[in-house]
């Protein structure tokens, strides 16, 4: 298990893939930083996390499109599933490689937090909450991207496809808000991810948000081993 | 060592393979053989649990790839038809990555130095996989199979792709890795097959059609023997004493060789080389060539593949095709 993880983070770095999906993330992280925090004149970080919620959902795909894709591409798949490893361990190798890319984009957060510090005082418990929330609501769409990911062959499907899904999640909430129907508001409100990670950038951990994230997590990656399995009897 | 029994494996509606069943000891090595399509692939695919078949069973050393497949996996190294490469890693980081996959309880360094001296990639492991030639590729995928020295190696079309002399080092390769493991390899070449396996398993529409030893295969056991004779002379004449030799049961004229010179197949019961070359010399006949013709492997395939031998089941004696 710990060699797929390393092959596969190394993987990032042996393309333009992990160093692009750094600095957009750092890019755009500095930006409403720039804007938010010091424009502005205040220590709170949490509109810099409300605003990355989106640059989460456009990030996430491109560090997800390839891991299973190329692997049936390129029949490199043949090598993992031939050899004594279970195909559960291939899949939650491959989600940890991809969680710890984007743990190292949440770095630009720290150096931001050591910058306020330096300027005023700075509200740690907020920062690591947040990136606490940050992490957790990434390994949702991380493996939701790899489930993405394991249905084709081709990583720019994957990744386009990943894309819409993502963008129609962050819409849930407007479909709340316009259909006045009671039932479908409780629905879409229950499984708001962006409401749910509301909570988290204004400094709010609750049970049921960390429940939810990790859940669907879960779901997704049973989901992805489901179809990597299946593929065997196809 | 390996056990294979009554794999069925559909893909969607098509039968891919129907009722395949061999065994082989160890120690063994066996050509799989058959025309592009015929499920040569698909049976290693299952063999290796890369695939799974909609029934039969398969058992490595007496453990089911079903129901053990971790234990089962440990023993097998698998060359597929393309090489499992990952294009952006170094020679030595894959093989260093595979080791670790298989969870090889060995000295790392000295273990991959010296498949790298046995398949002869010393010279690229500092290279990027990608930037390698196919002949290279191709054995830096043996040398993944290797990897914690299996003892069931099962290559597919080992040496596709390669150059005259790098298909002779892999044969050259192989029949030395036989000595230390069992081995199952396909091929299109049955010359291939022919010059390094002890059996042959010939496979056709997902149906084995012939399970053989190679020698009985290509007739060195049979009972018919078959000479091509060239001999100065007229034809009726020399056919005329041909068909009077004791043992002789048919002589076919081929044409004419060269000016004056006929050119015959003659079919015996027996070894008749002696009693032709007597025959003839009395009659004035000169013989300027007699050749034993074998049966080759080429011509029993094709006799098979092309429906001869649908009455022809598994096991079944194909020594006299």
């Amino acid at each position: 298990m710990s060699a797929i993880y390393k092959r596969e983070f190394m993987s990032y770095f042996t393309s333009p893939v992990g160093y692009a999906v750094l600095a957009a993330f750092m890019f755009f992280s500095g930006i409403f930083f720039y804007y938010q925090c010091l424009y502005t004149g205040t220590t709170s970080m949490s509109g810099v996390f409300q605003s990355m919620f989106l640059i989460v959902m456009f990030i996430i795909p491109l560090i997800t499109m390839r891991s299973f894709a190329d692997d049936r591409k390129n029949k490199t798949d043949q090598a993992l599933l031939t050899a004594p490893v279970g195909i559960p361990a291939i899949v939650i190798s491959k989600f940890l490689s991809a969680l710890s890319i984007f743990a190292l984009c949440l770095c630009s957060f720290v150096i931001e937090g050591v910058a306020l510090t330096i300027l005023a005082k700075a509200d740690w418990s907020v920062i690591i909450g947040n990136i606490f929330g940050m992490i957790i609501l990434a390994a949702s769409f991380i493996s939701i991207g790899l489930f993405i990911s394991s249905l084709t062959e081709s990583s720019i499907v994957a990744a386009i496809v990943s894309f819409v899904v993502n963008v129609l999640i962050s819409l849930l909430d407007t479909i709340s808000y316009t259909a006045h129907i009671d039932v479908l508001t409780k629905i879409t409100d229950a499984i708001s991810f962006q409401g749910r990670y509301g909570n988290f950038a204004i400094g709010q951990i609750s049970l049921s948000d960390v429940v939810f994230f990790v859940t669907v997590t879960c779901l997704f990656l049973f989901l992805t081993d489901r179809i990597v399995e299946r593929r065997r009897w196809a | 060592m390996i056990k294979v029994r009554n794999l069925t494996k559909y893909y969607v509606r098509n039968k891919a393979l129907d009722n395949v069943s061999f065994t082989l000891k160890e120690g063994e090595i066996l050509g799989f053989l058959g025309p592009n399509g015929a499920g040569k692939s698909t049976t290693m695919n299952i063999i290796t649990g890369y695939l799974s078949s909609d029934s039969g069973t398969v058992e490595i050393d007496g453990i089911n790839i079903l129901e053990n497949p971790t234990a089962a996996k440990k023993k097998i190294g698998y060359l597929p038809e393309i090489p499992p490469l990952y294009n952006d890693m170094t020679v030595k980081g894959y093989l260093e990555f595979i080791f670790r996959l298989k969870k090889v309880r060995k000295p790392v360094k000295e273990h991959i130095n010296n498949i790298c001296d046995q398949v002869k990639i010393s010279d690229v492991k500092e290279k990027i996989i990608k930037n390698l030639s196919k002949g290279y590729r191709q054995r830096v995928g043996l040398a993944q199979a290797l990897i914690g020295d299996p003892p069931l190696l099962i290559l597919d079309e080992p040496t596709v792709g390669l150059d005259p002399q790098q298909i002779i080092e892999i044969r050259r390769l192989i029949r030395e890795l036989g000595k230390k493991h069992t081995i199952i390899l396909s091929s299109h070449l049955l010359s291939e097959v022919q010059a390094v396996c002890d059996k042959i398993l010939i496979i056709n529409n997902g149906k084995i059609v012939a399970d053989e030893l190679t020698s009985s295969l290509t007739g060195t056991g049979s009972s018919t023997e078959k000479l091509s004779l060239i001999v100065e002379g007229r034809k009726t004449q020399v056919q005329s004493a041909l068909q009077k030799i004791d043992g002789v049961t048919n002589v076919t004229y081929l044409g004419e060789a060269e000016k004056g010179c006929c050119e015959f197949t003659v079919s015996s019961r027996r070894d008749v080389r002696r009693l032709i070359f007597r025959s003839l010399a009395k009659t004035d006949f000169n013989i300027l060539k007699m050749t034993p013709v074998e049966l080759s492997l080429e011509d029993t395939y094709l006799n098979i593949i092309t429906g001869k031998s649908e009455i022809k089941e598994a096991g079944s004696d194909v020594s006299n095709l």
